[in-house]
């Protein structure tokens, strides 16, 4: 396993795009954790002196303020955090459910293995928005559920992809002798096939980060994610969206975030995926 | 081929009706009804209105009834939209998002085929690391962060083009949101095509085909497009559902009169045929999308054979 990763991480940092993104996307993670301590302004003040201001190094608010003159820096900062968060928390949500879903097909195989995966490509075929969509209506606008959800529409891949590895190490040596000492179907797959999946599982996983963000931010901007005072990047940015001609900088200091993170994310996602298989190139 | 195609379309009935089920007892299920206000109704008048609508009657009453309604193309009446049948709000709405949407996947594959080309024949050239970066751009970063951005540059920096907007006909208010909707979809399909593209130059045919004299724009048109173009075949039906997504928002954000809106306003104001509707609608459109990927990819690949 070791040999697995240090492997990865010697292609990784021959890798300069990806090595550069993924300094961004670890400065931007540093700005959000240290940001609050540098700056005396919270995320909820409102600073009535200065409604709506323009961006000012020299002035108390870096990036300006927004219409209710709360400090877009801060602001901008929670909801990074917020989104950041999110992105984890589902992606851990899918990861869980997709090591599960897909260990059990690939090693149990046969007809099992085809009735699960039939019902992957079922799933992957209807735009999953609007079940999330949904599903937030129907189960009320609450964070968790929000994860929840998230997390349950992108375990679609995850499942493949472990489904993939399993198969690759079914008819290894230690899983026969496995069998042959006569553990349980159950036993084997929790001691023996996803213990010796998860290595590159993981790898994997760090691409549904930057997707699970964006779809994240999707909802907040349709009003259906995080909720008022909370903000995340998408609620700031259909707030800025309003705004863009009188104060365009509410739209573009969110937005930029985003941007740049997501573009981080899936530079560093690609430059993993290329390091993990060499000889697709 | 004929009846292939007709037997996939019977073959939709059964999974549209799933979906009906699944939706009419999902939106059933949420807290709350179409005609909660911020005051709420004496009991009287909300008997009345709930006895109008035929919300008084068992719930299997009011899905047998739907469904029979459903099955003559009555969607029913809004229940928000007074005086709006569903029927004609996606009527009304309906030509405008179809029209964004097939300009947009029209925009990306014509676009997107000939960069992703044009980047394998180039390959680790500056021309190709330009265009792969962009395309990492148009992947990574979504619509609704896009399109205000272009509407920030060509609408209020330079006044080219209108922020928001619509006028029947006028196509100037409909480039920044088919831009914004066609670039996730483009990028992944240049990037789909250089990377299969690469593949087939190396392969054996085409270095015959070379090796025989042709020149290289008819062993690309003749022999390298057609297997290349297998996996975009493939992206077509998921590219769809982007640009539906897609439309949600940059509708919003452009203030187009397309049925986006009606999606997440519908599921929000309860109004349950509204939402059906909308359901109906989208997943006809994608099943009848996957439907032609495959009669595509037949003609694609003569290996496939449709006839089971």
């Amino acid at each position: 396993m070791s040999g697995l990763f240090s492997d990865v991480l010697r292609r990784l940092r021959s890798n300069r795009g990806a090595m550069c993104a993924l300094f961004v996307a670890l400065g931007i993670v540093a700005l959000t954790l240290a940001g609050p301590w540098f700056n005396p302004n919270g995320s909820q003040a409102l600073d009535w002196s200065h409604v709506a201001s323009q961006p000012a190094l020299q002035s108390a608010h870096w990036f300006g303020t927004d219409r209710l003159g709360r400090d877009l820096f801060s602001r901008t900062l929670e909801g990074t955090r917020v989104s950041l968060a999110v992105g984890l928390l589902a992606s851990a949500v899918s990861l869980l459910v997709g090591i599960g879903y897909g260990a059990v097909a690939g090693y149990v195989g046969g007809r099992t293995d085809h009735a699960m995966m039939r019902i992957i490509e079922i799933l992957s075929g209807l735009p999953l928005i609007f079940f999330v969509i949904f599903l937030t209506v129907v189960l009320g606008r609450n964070e968790y559920i929000l994860f929840l959800s998230i997390g349950a529409v992108g375990w679609l891949t995850m499942a493949r992809i472990v489904r993939g590895q399993t198969l690759s190490i079914r008819r290894r040596e230690f899983i026969e002798a496995a069998v042959a000492s006569g553990a349980g179907t159950a036993r084997i797959i929790a001691k023996h096939v996803i213990p010796n999946v998860i290595g590159p599982v993981i790898v994997y996983a760090t691409l549904t980060v930057p997707q699970i963000i964006m779809f994240e931010s999707f909802l907040s901007f349709l009003g259906l994610g995080i909720q008022e005072p909370h903000a995340s990047l998408g609620t700031l940015i259909a707030e800025g969206a309003g705004e863009m001609e009188a104060a365009p900088w509410i739209l573009l200091v969110p937005g930029g975030f985003l941007a740049v993170l997501l573009l981080s994310l899936n530079i560093l996602g690609d430059g993993l995926r290329d390091a993990l298989d060499s000889n697709e190139r | 081929m004929l009846r292939y195609f007709l037997a996939r379309l019977a073959g939709a009935i059964p999974t549209l009706f799933v979906i009906v089920t699944v939706t009419f007892f999902l939106i059933r299920a949420a807290p709350g009804g179409p005609f909660d206000q911020e005051q709420t109704l004496p009991p009287e008048i909300m008997a009345n209105l709930e006895s109008a609508y035929g919300l008084d009657q068992p719930i299997l009453t009011q899905y047998g009834r739907y469904l029979y309604a459903l099955a003559h193309g009555d969607f029913g009446p809004s229940f928000k939209y007074k005086d709006f049948s569903v029927t004609e709000l996606i009527a009304q709405g309906f030509p405008v998002t179809f029209e964004i949407g097939s300009l947009a996947m029209a925009l990306a594959l014509l676009l997107g085929i000939p960069i992703g080309t044009f980047a394998a024949l180039r390959h680790n050239s500056a021309a190709d690391y330009a265009a792969m970066s962009l395309a990492v751009v148009g992947i990574a970063i979504p619509s609704f962060v896009v399109l205000p951005f272009l509407g920030l540059l060509f609408g209020i920096r330079v006044h080219w083009l209108p922020v928001a907007g619509w006028e029947p006909g006028s196509m100037r208010y409909l480039v920044l949101p088919v831009a914004a909707l066609a670039l996730p979809p483009l990028s992944v399909i240049a990037r789909l095509t250089r990377a299969n593209m690469l593949e087939i130059l190396r392969s054996h045919f085409i270095r015959t085909a070379v090796a025989k004299g042709l020149p290289l724009r008819i062993v690309i048109w003749r022999h390298a497009m057609r297997p290349a173009l297998l996996p975009v075949a493939s992206y077509l039906a998921p590219a769809v559902a982007s640009i539906m997504t897609g439309s949600l928002v940059v509708e919003s954000i452009a203030g187009l009169p397309g049925i986006g809106r009606y999606m997440v306003q519908g599921a929000l104001n309860r109004d349950y045929t509204l939402v059906l509707g909308m359901v109906i609608i989208y997943s006809t459109l994608l099943i009848v999308m996957g439907l032609l990927v495959d009669l595509l990819y037949a003609w694609l690949d003569p290996r496939v054979r449709l006839e089971r």
